[in-house]
């Protein structure tokens, strides 16, 4: 907020305002808008750092790091908040993180260590459907099936990029067959999630790519317990959702609060039912109610950051070349 | 030897027509300029060039080819709701994507009200639903543009016509071809470079990676690979087909004017026979139709979800036009000079107009927001940003609408206003406004709705404290809250509608249009 | 006094060559074939046509590279003489300054200027409303309240009839007489030459010639001239 404190300093700002430290956290969209975690986790942290948080949106996960790079060293931004394991590998070599100096223990179902990144959330991708759907159990079932899907294109989307690298990870080199089979199920590709889902609510296809906590929103939020999460035999790929601190920041002390702050229950409270999604440390009053009717993968898979980078060219490739014939 | 006088001077328009060409040209260069060394285009890039030609030039060619039946059936027909309808004809165009898409399926998709009625899904996703989705853009476009190249023709010429007892062939030859030479190049051309930017609905219609377009590689250089250099090469191909484009229109587009009209309302006496009113009939219920069904979808689903609007979609809607207004002033502070400047001559002002039309929006805000970070906080520009890049977009429709206009009027009382010493000020106030009030009305109509409608720029800019109503409906989608979402969908329709309404109501003079 | 000095007039291939002088306060007509260059000539004059060489001289001061409202000229085309969109007070009153912010009293000359051509009361009125010889009354209330020295009329008569031409042309004559402005006509009608002008222009094979008394040219005509009178 260089231009503004400017101003405020030529227009005579009160010593309060000059005084209070800000705090900038770049996150994704639909963090900060007014049903995401935002407004909330806001209000907490002010209450205890004494300081002046600022949410900035930026798109999704990827816009959120292409922007970072645009901006360099430069950047505003003290903490980063919301990019996934799929980019964490190229977050890091960007140079522009630090360590972090939080441990604590997450409820994650994989171990997770990154010397430059905190989770903060996680959960499965999974094909949400109908209830009274019997949804298949695996992707073999699912390419055998009538059943149409939509998805999200991994060029434009997290979620999409999240199911290439499930599909890499379950079949390896079986991946092309996979995506073969699944070609004549697919409805069609969107540019995001929200169009995806969109299209699945207004019935155009069976199912859609989501999470296993979707139908929780329906379910708290609507009352409406229609909707569930199909588990796959091979497993259901994570998305662990992370924050970190940049070199750059003016603010290194307050981050590195932030951060703690993150993974203590104020903040991890807030996380189900905002974000819909698992916090990455069970509060101590536990989930909320309807939380425990969400279908359990028997497997969780998730690729390290590195393994991810590698992988994603060669998965690109071969998504592009079933689903173009 | 002096160049021959004009009424007008063209230094304002070409002064208007660098700052777009800066603007734009210049957020390419940023991005250029940041780029690493990064591969270059690879076959799948050429791939998605391909595929962008070939369903542009389709797109274009049904929209406008279309567009002529209904723009003719329209010009010659008088019914109730006929003014409501042409009005309605805006709507589709000014639709966010997405709030469109979804308003199309309920109609054309496999669980729509078609597939309900044949009992069967229809096939919508290919090359086809893509066509589809742009026609449903574009065909009311092009049907104004060419509406309007009929109305353009006077009275006067109507009027001899019927006197030599020209039927409605002879009428065809004598008016309308000449008209439809000069009309559809231009109309060919805006709605060919629209359809090159297209990317949602290419891939979403498309059925998948088939469909990728050139904005969809663009999207994947900048936040799949962060290959800035790639990222603006293919803008660069963006921008180079469509100026390829915009001047095979020009070079094509000739004839000349109907000459002068003493503004009698416009009278018809051809086309009486029953075939042809059958036909007019026809292509007009289709049209409307094919239009108005999704348009019903949008209203249908959004009504429940009014009630539940959270106030800050409301916020978010008073922002929004704010924001219309201040880029519809802009753009007639572009458009009006640079029309004019097109019209005593400098043709060729009309590609700096295209330039905005052609550019990446992902491309273009990248470059803004390099040139705006290192000075100040891009959120204070979020708005202004926004309102000039909206106008900087829909700058060639406007000097669609308003050019052919500006040349009538300069080629009608150039002449007589120079005689009267009026160069200048003068006879651009006297003359050339007045004259030009219909089309500026129906321009800054067009502005004010597509400024409300897209998304554009924004990502990067995007303040959370003050979104606009788009935006705010993503949010709301990517919350999970459909039908709030469907609800704000519908105010953005209303809004948009009513802005295009009344700047369009208020621009009319032809007591018949 | 108007003088064309070696005056060459393009217009595309077409060149039209003139070196005469018009004597002030004379009316001439401009006679000569269809497309022979009799609008190239006046619209040379107005400033509507280049001038490839030669001189354009009013009073002694060159005008040929003069603005067309910078000229000392008022016209009137054969058709578009008045904006549809004006009402007829407006469209005269433009000949008085161009913005229209007119004082009090130039309101008072624009209304004398209507009343004198036959317009009385009219001035509210859109030209789409009135017959085409009020119209060209109005075209004409605008002439005069241009105060040009030099009047040049491009067949701005040629759509009425006989009886209304003859009318107007009486009209021209008179305000003429009012204000000595000098008169370039172009006219296919010698009875038009016989019935206001004091001398002729002919114009063909390229060249304007100097004007001549017109009563003499036509009962006695040149060749040229011969062969158009049929």
């Amino acid at each position: 907020m260089k231009y503004l404190a400017f101003a405020a300093s030529v227009f005579g700002a009160t010593a309060a305002f000059a005084e209070t430290p800000e705090l900038t956290v770049y996150t994704y969209d639909s963090f900060v808008s007014d049903w995401g975690p935002g407004p909330v986790v806001e209000a907490a942290f002010e209450e205890v750092c004494g300081c002046d948080l600022k949410f900035v949106g930026a798109g999704d996960g990827a816009a959120l790091l292409a922007r970072l790079r645009l901006e360099g060293a430069r950047s505003d931004a003290d903490v980063v908040l919301g990019l996934d394991t799929n980019l964490t590998a190229a977050a890091a070599e960007t140079g522009l993180f630090a360590p972090h100096a939080v441990s604590v223990e997450y409820d994650l179902p994989v171990a997770f260590e990154d010397p430059l990144f905190v989770p903060f959330d996680w959960g499965y991708f999974a094909f949400v459907h109908n209830a009274d759907l019997q949804g298949p159990t695996d992707f073999k079932a699912l390419g055998a099936s009538d059943l149409k899907i939509v998805i999200q294109d991994p060029r434009s989307s997290t979620p999409g990029l999240g199911l290439l690298m499930w599909v890499k990870e379950a079949y390896g080199a079986d991946a092309p067959a996979i995506w073969d089979g699944l070609a004549d199920n697919i409805v069609t590709v969107t540019k995001g999630w929200s169009e995806a889902y969109g299209l699945f609510l207004e019935g155009e296809a069976d199912m859609v790519l989501s999470y296993t906590t979707s139908p929780a929103y329906h379910l708290i939020a609507e009352e409406d317990a229609s909707k569930a999460a199909a588990v796959f035999d091979e497993g259901n790929y994570m998305q662990v959702e992370v924050a970190g601190k940049l070199a750059a920041s003016d603010q290194s002390e307050l981050a590195d609060q932030f951060l703690a702050f993150m993974v203590s229950d104020a903040f991890q409270s807030v996380i189900p039912t905002t974000n819909w999604m698992y916090p990455a440390v069970t509060p101590e009053a536990g989930l909320p109610d309807g939380f425990d009717t969400l279908a359990q993968p028997g497997t969780s898979l998730l690729m390290s950051s590195q393994a991810a980078a590698d992988a994603r060219d060669e998965a690109l490739a071969e998504w592009l070349t079933a689903l173009s014939q | 030897m002096a160049h021959r006088a004009q009424p007008v001077s063209a230094k304002p328009g070409i002064g208007a027509a660098l700052c777009v060409a800066v603007l734009i040209l210049g957020s390419l260069l940023a991005v250029v300029l940041r780029a690493e060394a990064g591969r270059g285009l690879g076959p799948a890039d050429w791939q998605a060039v391909q595929f962008t030609v070939v369903q542009a030039l389709l797109s274009a060619g049904l929209s406008v080819g279309l567009a002529v039946p209904v723009a003719r059936a329209l010009a010659r027909r008088r019914f109730r709701g006929r003014r409501m309808l042409i009005t309605l004809l805006g709507a589709p165009f000014i639709l966010p994507v997405i709030v469109a898409v979804l308003g199309l399926l309920e109609v054309f998709g496999r669980s729509g009200w078609i597939s309900q009625l044949l009992g069967a899904p229809v096939q919508i996703y290919g090359l086809h639903g893509v066509v589809l989705a742009h026609v449903f853009f574009n065909l009311p476009l092009a049907t104004r543009l060419i509406l309007q190249g009929w109305q353009e023709i006077p009275a006067e010429r109507f009027r001899l016509a019927a006197q030599l007892g020209a039927g409605p062939r002879e009428i065809r030859t004598l008016l309308e071809y000449p008209m439809l030479r000069r009309a559809v190049p231009g109309a060919l051309a805006v709605v060919f470079a629209i359809c090159l930017t297209s990317f949602a609905v290419a891939l979403t219609l498309g059925g998948g990676p088939r469909a990728t377009t050139i904005e969809l590689a663009i999207y994947q250089a900048f936040r799949f690979d962060f290959d800035l250099g790639r990222a603006a090469l293919l803008s660069c191909i963006q921008i180079g087909l469509t100026v390829g484009a915009a001047l095979v229109a020009l070079r094509v587009s000739s004839g000349d004017g109907f000459g002068a009209g003493l503004d009698r309302p416009v009278q018809r006496w051809d086309g009486q026979g029953l075939g042809l009113r059958v036909l007019d009939g026809g292509m007009i219920g289709l049209a409307t139709a094919f239009l108005v069904l999704p348009l019903i979808a949008i209203v249908l689903s959004g009504v429940p979800g009014l009630a539940r609007l959270p106030g800050s979609v409301w916020n978010a809607a008073l922002w929004s036009v704010m924001v219309a207004l201040a880029s519809t002033a802009i753009l007639l502070l572009l458009a009006v000079p640079i029309a004019a400047a097109i019209a005593v001559g400098r043709q060729r002002l009309e590609l700096a107009g295209l330039l905005g039309l052609a550019a990446s929006p992902l491309v273009i805000g990248t470059g803004l927001f390099l040139m705006i970070h290192p000075i100040a906080d891009p959120f204070a520009f979020a708005l202004p940003v926004t309102a000039v890049v909206n106008a900087v977009m829909a700058l060639p429709f406007a000097l669609r609408i308003l050019v052919p206009r500006a040349r009538q009027v300069v080629a009608e009382f150039g002449r007589l206003g120079m005689m009267l010493d009026m160069s200048g000020w003068p006879f651009v106030r006297f003359v050339l406004l007045p004259r030009m009030r219909a089309q500026i009305g129906f321009a800054a109509g067009l502005a004010a709705a597509l400024s409300m409608g897209d998304l554009g720029v924004i990502a990067l800019f995007a303040d959370p404290e003050v979104a606009t109503l788009p935006l705010q409906i993503y949010r709301l989608m990517g919350a999970y809250r459909m039908e709030a979402a469907a609800g704000g969908s519908l105010l953005l329709l209303v809004l948009s509608m009513s802005l295009f309404w009344i700047f369009d109501r208020g621009g009319r003079w032809h007591a018949e249009t | 006094m108007l003088k064309l000095d070696s005056l060459v007039i393009a217009n595309g291939d077409f060149r039209l060559s003139a070196d005469f002088e018009v004597p002030l306060g004379c009316k001439v007509a401009v006679i000569g074939p269809s497309g022979a260059g009799k609008s190239t000539l006046i619209g040379a004059i107005a400033g509507f046509q280049t001038v490839e060489s030669g001189r354009i001289l009013w009073g002694g001061r060159a005008i040929e590279q003069d603005q067309p409202g910078q000229r000392p000229v008022a016209m009137l085309f054969q058709d578009g003489n008045l904006f549809p969109h004006l009402t007829i007070a407006q469209n005269a009153g433009l000949g008085i300054r161009p913005d229209l912010k007119l004082t009090a009293d130039q309101d008072m000359a624009v209304l004398a200027a209507l009343d004198r051509v036959g317009l009385s009361g009219m001035g509210g009125r859109k030209p789409g409303e009135l017959s085409g010889g009020q119209q060209s009354r109005a075209a004409l209330a605008r002439v005069l309240v241009q105060d040009k020295p030099l009047v040049l009329l491009d067949e701005p008569f040629a759509a009425l009839g006989p009886a209304l031409k003859g009318e107007m042309l009486d009209l021209v004559d008179a305000l003429l007489r009012e204000t000595g402005a000098t008169l370039l006509m172009v006219s296919h009608d010698p009875s038009d030459a016989r019935r206001i002008a004091d001398q002729v222009i002919l114009v063909e094979g390229g060249r304007a010639h100097a004007p001549v008394e017109t009563h003499g040219l036509l009962d006695n005509p040149p060749p040229a001239l011969k062969a158009y009178l049929g």
